[in-house]
């Protein structure tokens, strides 16, 4: 409960001590707190990620309680500085720049968009802070955007796509149409899946954008019917995702072809019910239900249910546990919280916190790690949580990655 | 990112057929439009006021309708029973918020259902959770039914019908009954209207009451098509604000014609640019407002 | 009405010599001010962040305060600012300063554009094909990617050491941050004080309250108000300039309809047609919104409470019912 008692010190701050705590006085107070290593944590905890932000939460304060029972670096604990981004990348930015002037913070991890991630990296490289990013985008990788400071845990859309392709495309055919939020990450997503097709010689025959925050896709699905696919690939998120689907299930598209999209949310598969799901096929990082075979998800899954009422983790939830662990242990085997020393510690790290074996890639940061394919299912009475069956691993790789100098590193 | 060839395959699958449909698509699509843009302009052209709550009053619709389902209550009676209750909050709303406003201008009945939108929404957050809930479409209205260019979603079928009811109610309201005549009569002078005896603060009560249990009715609609979310009513809101606008502040029949237009563009195109399809019913307002500034059927001049 | 209520309770009472000399040194009053406000607010950032909104909804005042046109498009004139600026910065390389300069006329260019159609309209008309046009202008922006990086927001403004005058500062640093910002935002109060103060200014304010009246007296009303759109235009512009360099990024959603509407509540919270309202009305909404949402998660239900009391209750805003009040 980290986080409640940093909230409600600002409270105090904010409402007792606003002169005295922002005076220059300000410093010798903060001084005296900095034996704590402080991660700063913007997600979205308002707006309509806010669940999967509060998930965010809970799965970040799993790891740092597990180092802070552990003895800390040396006896120095950690704490979590959560700040809602609101889902703004201006907002996040603000807040970023807030984290890391007034709170002194030594790491950042968190984010919810490809936007944010991108605004929260640009303001941490700028000011050399640490940063591990638990949102999905291609964009960061790239040499543009990346810094020595930038870590990515998240899957990205070509890891993820790739890995859905390779599944989809062997299996249902090779005619496919393309439905896509008109934005990076949808774009990112469609590129993955046509690099995964080349090699199953698939044929594109419609690639349709829709605008981002679609409410309504009947002026869409009548056209795609008349297209006569093989596979539909559904490449939006959250609730553009749900209505989507539920559409196409009323327009009776899964009778005619099979749907897959590149992610499916845990939380989202929650909100949008059993029926729009139903038999589709996508990716993710992380499903609480991988327990049965991987011992560290065993371990992840028991000591979240512990915490926090026997709730199961989500996939972007668990990011945030595997982006927060993996700077405290580079911290710890570093043996200090400078970040030119904890890089290369968290670079050397071969680690398996939740899902498997991972390692970040020198050039990009880019964690190399597993995708779970899985097919969303009606949840048995007993199990709410059992949504989804795992029916294939694309198993880490580097070779599923885009190649270093494809994202402008020098080798 | 450079994908033309790839339209250029998929424009040859355009048949009759699919053209019809997607009309069809549109005019099904404007009908959701049509039940949020009334409201708005009956509510602007009696009482001045540009309610930006309407799109809140709409997302109530859908989770009252979400709450009344869940103990069980049957669609038919939530479908008058929902605008019945998110009819008589408006009318608190109105008594209580908005009344003290009038005379004073445009700008504070704006400003203070901007904030109100904040409340609703934020409570409703509080009481249901921040995530959404998937509405099944009633039993009786699933499946897909032969239009004769294709298959069409009953339940779509059944929100055209429904919105055809309400205007044919209204019609027959505002045009067959004395009180009608009084609403049509308050709209053009309520100076008048009073110095002839009638209460026309009633009036206005009655007619935000019914715009706000008409955005009511939309969002029990919309449920099944798109599943509840506490954010639903932003963006049908900023659509229904063009429809009213393009069809003229204050015009019934205007909001019925644009918002089916609006329909139509959209779904045209989607056709043939789909990632326009936002922009596009904005491009529309801009254009008729530019050609003809007061919209299809609005008064020139109105708070100029 | 409450337009005038502030320099009515200013000037009306000469022998009210200390209010007199507030109003006419009201910039540099603003000045001395702005010196100790970051000592006043949670972080140097949110302090910035008031400075570029206050600015914003000051530019927005002089169209709907000063000359009561109401606009929902001027996202798209703080968003031209901001994007400029970070173009010319990321992808031309050019100076700070030459994109503070630019940023600030193009958005008075953008104004130009859009008032050139808008302007022909008035009333809530005019709110909407502002609205309209805006939303035209996100798009497109949102669609140029390769210069605006679209919905990922363009990244890489970054101005580290800047130097005024043979004097070198690292811009990174809150601190200087806040007061290059503020030599800006005092910069740009001057200027609007002088154009309120000269000849222009009592022509704007005569065309608001009566049309018809300004233009039997040989004024161009047309004129007048695309003049004083354009002026709004380069204030906003020069906010968002400004925001560009202080967040580094330019995020899409500088140009979205909420960031207009925003603007609006601001002014209107702070109290309309006043000269130091639109500042206080953005000051409030910030400072509201950060502590409370430090506080909870449901600030919203606090934010729109005090929009409605606000209403209810101080119909002048906020600035506009200490006038009033000091006025009696």
């Amino acid at each position: 409960m980290t986080d409640r008692m940093t909230i409600s010190r600002r409270r105090l701050l904010g409402t007792a001590g606003v002169a005295v705590a922002m005076s220059p006085f300000s410093i010798n107070i903060a001084r005296a707190q900095e034996a704590k290593i402080k991660i700063g944590f913007p997600v979205p905890l308002t707006g309509p990620y806010g669940t999967e932000a509060e998930d965010q939460v809970r799965a970040a304060q799993v790891a740092i309680a597990e180092f802070n029972e552990a003895g800390g670096l040396n006896g120095r604990l950690a704490e979590l500085l959560v700040r809602d981004d609101k889902l703004n990348p201006g907002e996040a930015a603000t807040r970023a720049i807030e984290l890391i002037e007034n709170d002194k913070i030594n790491f950042m991890v968190g984010s919810l968009s490809a936007a944010v991630q991108l605004a929260v990296n640009n303001v941490t490289k700028q000011r050399k802070v640490i940063f591990n990013s638990i949102s999905q985008s291609d964009t960061i990788n790239e040499v543009a955007d990346f810094s020595p400071y930038t870590f990515h845990e998240a899957l990205n859309p070509h890891m993820t796509a790739g890995a859905v392709g390779r599944y989809a495309f062997s299996k249902f055919g090779k005619k496919v149409v393309f439905l896509t939020a008109d934005y990076a990450y949808g774009t990112e997503m469609v590129t993955g899946f046509r690099e995964a097709g080349k090699a199953f010689n698939i044929e594109v025959l419609g690639d349709i954008r829709h605008p981002i925050g679609a409410t309504d896709f009947s002026t869409l699905l009548p056209r795609i019917q008349a297209m006569k696919p093989d596979i539909l690939c559904i490449s939006n998120f959250g609730r553009d995702q749900q209505i989507a689907l539920k559409q196409a299930t009323d327009f009776g598209m899964k009778k005619q072809m099979k749907i897959i999209a590149p992610i499916l949310l845990y939380t989202g598969r929650l909100a949008a019910g059993e029926a729009a799901f139903e038999g589709v096929i996508g990716g993710t990082s992380y499903y609480w239900g991988i327990e049965n075979k991987i011992a560290s998800a065993k371990a992840f899954n028991d000591r979240f249910r512990k915490m926090f009422g026997g709730k199961v983790p989500s996939d972007y939830g668990s990011l945030a546990y595997g982006g927060v662990k993996t700077l405290l242990m580079g911290a710890k085997n570093a043996g200090s919280v400078d970040p030119e020393k904890v890089i290369p510690a968290v670079e050397a790290l071969k680690y398996d916190y939740y899902k498997g074996p991972q390692f970040y890639r020198k050039c990009d940061h880019q964690s190399v790690q597993s995708v779970f394919i899985i097919e969303s299912k009606a949840a048995p009475k007993d199990n709410p949580a059992d949504v989804f069956n795992i029916i294939a691993t694309d198993e880490p790789a580097e070779a599923n990655l885009r190649s270093c100098e494809a994202l402008g590193h020098k080798a | 990112m450079w994908r033309a060839p790839l339209q250029g395959n998929s424009m040859a699958g355009l048949s009759l057929e699919l053209i019809g449909l997607q009309l069809f698509a549109g005019l099904a699509l404007g009908s959701v439009y049509v039940l949020l843009a009334i409201g708005l302009s009956l509510i602007f052209g009696m009482l001045t006021v540009v309610n930006f709550a309407h799109g809140a009053f709409f997302m109530l619709g859908a989770y009252v309708g979400l709450w009344l389902l869940s103990i069980g209550v049957n669609f038919w009676i939530c479908l008058v029973a929902v605008p019945l209750i998110v009819g008589g909050f408006g009318l608190a709303v109105e008594r209580v918020l908005i009344r003290p406003l009038y005379g004073r201008g445009i700008d504070y009945p704006l400003l203070l259902t901007f904030g109100l939108s904040y409340i609703i929404i934020e409570l409703v957050r509080i009481v249901f959770g921040k995530s959404g809930y998937p509405v099944d479409t009633p039993a009786l209205l699933q499946g897909a039914v032969d239009i004769g260019v294709g298959y069409f979603p009953l339940y779509r079928l059944f929100v055209m019908a429904v919105t055809g009811v309400i205007l044919i109610g209204l019609w027959l309201f505002l045009e067959r009954t004395s009180y009608g005549l009084i609403i049509r009569a308050g709209a053009r002078d309520p100076q008048i209207v009073r110095v002839l005896g009638v209460n026309i603060a009633r009036v206005w009560l009655m007619v935000f009451g019914l715009g706000c249990g008409i955005a009511g009715l939309g969002g029990l609609l919309a449920a099944p098509l798109q599943g509840v979310i506490p954010e639903m009513g932003g963006p049908i809101l900023a659509e229904a604000f063009v429809v009213t606008v393009v069809g003229g502040m204050g015009s019934l029949l205007g909001a019925v014609l644009a918002g089916l237009l609006v329909g139509v563009v959209v779904s045209i195109t989607s056709l043939f640019a789909p990632e326009m399809a936002k922009v596009a019913i904005f491009a529309l307002m801009a254009v008729v407002l530019l050609i003809r500034p007061q919209g299809f059927f609005g008064r020139a001049g109105l708070m100029s | 009405m409450t337009y005038t209520v502030e320099k009515a309770a200013m000037t009306r009472l000469p022998k009210d010599g200390l209010m007199d000399m507030a109003y006419r040194h009201r910039v540099l009053l603003s000045a001395v001010f702005l010196l100790v406000f970051p000592l006043l607010v949670p972080f140097k950032a949110l302090a910035v962040n008031i400075l570029i909104y206050g600015l914003y909804a000051l530019g927005f005042n002089l169209l709907f305060g000063y000359l009561g046109l109401l606009s929902f498009g001027h996202s798209a004139l703080f968003g031209a600012g901001s994007y400029a600026c970070g173009i010319l910065l990321v992808h031309y390389g050019m100076p700070w300063w030459a994109g503070l300069l630019l940023g600030t006329v193009a958005g008075g260019a953008m104004a130009g554009i859009i008032g050139m159609f808008a302007i022909r309209t008035s009333g809530i008309y005019f709110a909407m094909v502002t609205l309209a046009l805006s939303q035209c202008v996100y798009y497109i922006f949102y669609q140029a990617t390769g210069l605006t990086g679209g919905e990922n927001g363009l990244r890489g403004v970054n101005v580290s050491d800047i130097s005024i005058f043979g004097l070198h500062l690292y811009f990174v640093d809150p601190v200087t941050r806040y007061y290059v910002v503020a030599a800006c935002v005092i910069l740009a109060l001057f200027f609007l004080s002088r154009i309120l103060a000269s000849p222009f200014g009592a022509v704007i304010e005569a065309t608001r309250e009566n049309e018809a009246r300004a233009r039997a007296s040989g004024y161009d009303v047309r004129r007048v108000r695309l003049v004083t759109f354009i002026l709004s235009g380069g204030f906003c512009g020069l906010a968002g300039a400004l925001q560009a360099i202080h967040l580094s990024i330019v995020p899409i959603e500088t140009m979205h309809y909420e960031t207009s509407g925003l603007v609006v509540m601001m002014a209107l919270l702070g109290g309309m047609g006043t000269f130091f309202g639109p500042f206080i009305g953005a000051a409030v909404f910030l400072l509201l919104e950060n502590v409370v949402s430090l506080w909870t998660v449901h600030w919203q239900l606090f934010v729109g409470a005090v929009f409605v009391l606000c209403v209810l209750f101080f119909p002048r805003g906020i600035w506009g019912s200490v006038l009033h009040w000091v006025k009696k």
